[in-house]
């Protein structure tokens, strides 16, 4: 098989596309030698920084400071770590409540406006839902520092309705989870709202035509017929976010510093890591904790893939 | 484009991206290998005029420019040697300071160490307690000072005890931007409307704050707010939570008399709303109190950071006065101290005698330390200088100059500087607690066994 042939397969929207066009191109030689190509650029840089690193970092995970093989000893050392548990439960409720909204909410929002008849409406609407997404990492978290602070935020008084009158009380470490939560929605979702449209897009009209005259409302044809086929994708989107909210980081890292310490800055595993690496000069402590990080986050994609029938061909 | 044109083209772009891939590996592999700690500079040869700094130096050159990190509030100092000396060649950044215990002082100097290049020549720190990591480990930041690279006459220009927090098993790794005793700050014209006399200790100070709520209630007598906190009220307490013995000893006792008592006197204060919960550099603080503050022990810098500062509580001048260092009742009185900035050289500087003219004018000259600095200057010559403009200027009344010299030789010696941040313990274990509405009493254990659990990790043996 090859890498032309599996990547088109595992392309719902290409795919859908194909056969509602009803023409399939034949692969000729010369562009299945420009395929090896254009993905050689991606595996090398991929091999350069994400698979050398990833092994340097494994086995400096069972290596000491004086090069010494010394089996697990620094997976046992962070791991009794008085910060180790408490950044794994800020890490974890973090993902619980991010994971649950993200798939929820974007699923909803995505139904909703592709179901939008007008064009421009539903373009504009995408459109705005995708802006945020334009403030990358810490400016957006700099901007939420004020949407946190009842004293200069514009929605104070929902914040005051929730009881907090201040921003610690708004960062009281009870509620970092759903804030750092609400940040990482408000900056990721709109992008994979625009993924989750272009899915929609690829369900041929002709199935969405039979379920409408076999009498199927708007929610039935979400539930039956689109929902469905938009495991796949949904499967995606969880596998990249769950990857990308296990590294948290920069949100406690820049809250952190706004309210002068409160919020931690041993908050997420990612931060201690770093604190072993540039503060207590324990790089292999740092290894070990990123090789953590890496086995849990790989077996939950694993599972996720297997589950949600990410790379079957059917 | 024919055939032949394409493949070349193909050909060509193949080379290219083969090259990149190559570069990439390299670089990978360069970026794998400086990690591991190496010794380059130990075989560099010494300082070839045959000075010698009591350390190995790199290989140095004259004219190469100096780069000084600074925070913002330091800005104007580097600002004011630039204009002092217009020729010097210098790269001037800013970085947070390490304020509140962020540690990005020592985290970057890591990120450096294990690239092996990047070190700034001269940084600021607002954190007193960095020499503690800053002398120590395989590759030390700092470099020493009294060992033959500053003069000993400049050194001891300081003032007594100045140079404390940057000295280490004897020597002394930097330089103390200014001294930052705390003392009893109190507006006067309100005190004498309303009646009351100047507390001199701790129990006067509690017996005021009772007063103030029932007779006028919505002014405040201190802040609780700050991740200081502890250094303004326990450190002057002489609560030995932060007991510092060699390099490595460390002890906390949350539950010795002093630290419950002084815990007591807060949680009935703030019972009684006569201590204000906000950070006193949050809005809130001055929008709640600006005209409010009654009492505010605090360190000698709010008087620049706070009482004349435009955009914070703007004091009408000759109102606000330093009193002394609180005592409990029938003890001497101490003060606590809330950091006072330091000066570090690299080690790894290409041009050390450039670094010690920056290092020399900044902190003893007048240009800056007394024209322009907001706290009190920690070389006694122009520290003298800065209390005489003070009382000058009658911003404060006229007490300020002696108050502040005394409280200066009363900071408590028993709170130690570890290598980690109490006032980062503080922040994150107890403000979020005391803002939930907690009583300090019920948290001592918990602040306790963060302080132990934090010294662990950075190598201390507790008891």
């Amino acid at each position: 098989m090859s890498i032309t042939d599996t990547t088109t397969a595992a392309d719902p929207a290409v795919r859908g596309r194909r056969r509602a066009g009803g023409h399939r191109p034949s692969v000729t030689d010369r562009s299945a030698r420009m395929s090896y190509l254009f993905v050689s650029g991606y595996v090398l840089l991929a091999l350069a920084f994400g698979v050398v690193p990833t092994l340097y970092a494994l086995r400096m995970s069972f290596f000491n400071g004086q090069g010494q093989f010394v089996w697990f000893a620094n997976f046992i050392h962070v791991s009794q770590d008085f910060r180790f548990m408490p950044a794994v439960t800020h890490v974890g409720l973090f993902i619980a409540a991010w994971l649950i909204g993200l798939l929820f909410l974007v699923t909803l929002l995505a139904l909703i406006i592709h179901s939008i008849g007008r064009r421009w409406l539903s373009s504009s609407v995408r459109f705005i839902y995708y802006i945020p997404g334009a403030l990358a990492g810490a400016s957006s978290v700099v901007l939420w520092l004020f949407v946190l602070d009842p004293t200069v935020s514009p929605v104070s008084a929902v914040l005051r309705a929730l009881g907090s009158e201040s921003l610690i009380q708004t960062v009281a470490p009870g509620n970092l989870p759903v804030v750092f939560a609400v940040i990482a929605f408000w900056t990721g979702a709109g992008g994979w709202i625009v993924v989750m449209y272009g899915a929609l897009n690829s369900i041929s009209i002709e199935v969405l035509e039979a379920a409408r005259l076999d009498g199927a409302n708007a929610i039935q044809t979400a539930l039956h017929i689109q929902l469905p086929m938009l495991r796949k994708w949904i499967s995606y989107m969880a596998i990249m976010s769950l990857a990308a909210g296990t590294q948290l980081f920069v949100e406690p890292k820049v809250l952190s510093q706004a309210t002068h310490g409160v919020v931690p800055v041993d908050y997420s595993l990612n931060q201690l890591a770093y604190l072993y690496a540039f503060k207590q000069q324990d790089l292999n402590g740092s290894a070990a904790i990123a090789v953590m990080m890496l086995v849990v986050s790989l077996g939950l994609s694993v599972y996720v893939v297997i589950r949600g029938g990410l790379f079957e061909r059917g | 484009m024919t055939t032949h044109n394409r493949r070349a083209a193909m050909t060509r772009q193949r080379r290219v991206l083969v090259t990149t891939a190559v570069a990439a590996s390299l670089f990978a592999a360069a970026a794998c290998s400086s990690a591991t700690p190496d010794t380059d500079d130990s075989d560099a040869p010494d300082d070839s005029d045959g000075t010698s700094y009591g350390f190995e130096t790199v290989e140095q050159d004259p004219s190469a420019p100096i780069t000084v990190w600074v925070d913002a509030s330091r800005q104007p100092a580097a600002d004011a040697f630039i204009a002092a000396n217009p020729d010097f060649p210098i790269n001037v950044e800013t970085y947070d300071g390490g304020a509140d215990g962020s540690g990005s002082f020592q985290t970057k100097v890591e990120a450096f160490n294990q690239a092996g290049s990047g070190w700034p020549d001269v940084v600021f720190s607002t954190q007193n307690n960095d020499a503690s990591w800053a002398s120590q480990g395989t590759d030390p930041f700092a470099a020493p000072l009294d060992k033959g690279y500053f003069e000993q006459a400049f050194l001891d220009g300081f003032t007594p005890g100045a140079l404390n927090p940057l000295t280490v098993d004897g020597t002394i790794y930097g330089l103390r931007n200014d001294l930052a005793p705390t003392v009893t700050w109190y507006n006067q014209s309100l005190l004498d409307e309303f009646g009351y006399d100047v507390p001199t200790t701790w129990e006067e100070y509690e017996a005021l704050g009772e007063k103030v709520a029932v007779e006028h209630p919505g002014y405040i007598i201190g802040t609780v707010g700050d991740s200081f906190t502890p250094e303004i009220f326990f450190w002057a307490a002489k609560a030995p939570v932060n007991v510092v013995e060699g390099v490595d000893q460390l002890s906390c006792d949350t539950s010795d008399p002093k630290a419950v008592a002084m815990a007591e006197l807060l949680d009935n204060l703030i019972a009684k709303g006569v201590l204000a919960s906000q950070s006193v550099f949050s809005p809130e603080f001055v929008q709640s109190y600006g005209d409010k503050v009654l009492m505010l022990p605090g360190p000698v810098w709010y008087a620049g950071a706070l009482f004349s500062n435009p955009d914070s509580l703007n004091a009408a001048p000759g109102t606000i006065a330093a009193g002394l260092p609180l005592a409990w009742d029938g003890e001497t009185p101490a003060a606590g101290n809330v950091g006072g900035g330091t000066w570090f050289i690299s080690r790894h500087s290409a041009n050390l005698e450039n670094a010690k003219t920056f290092l020399e004018w900044v902190t003893s000259d007048p240009a800056y330390q007394v024209d322009v600095a907001q706290g009190l200057p920690a070389y006694k010559e122009v520290g003298d200088l800065w209390l005489a403009k003070q009382a000058e200027t009658g911003f404060f009344t006229d007490s300020f100059a002696d108050n502040v010299s005394t409280a200066a030789g009363q900071v408590w010696d028993g709170w130690g500087f570890p290598k980690f941040s109490q006032e980062a313990v503080w922040a994150k274990t107890i403000i979020p607690e005391l803002a939930a509405g907690k009583s300090l009493v019920d948290l001592l254990p918990a602040w306790e066994t963060a302080i132990k659990n934090e010294a662990q990790v950075n190598g201390y043996q507790v008891s």
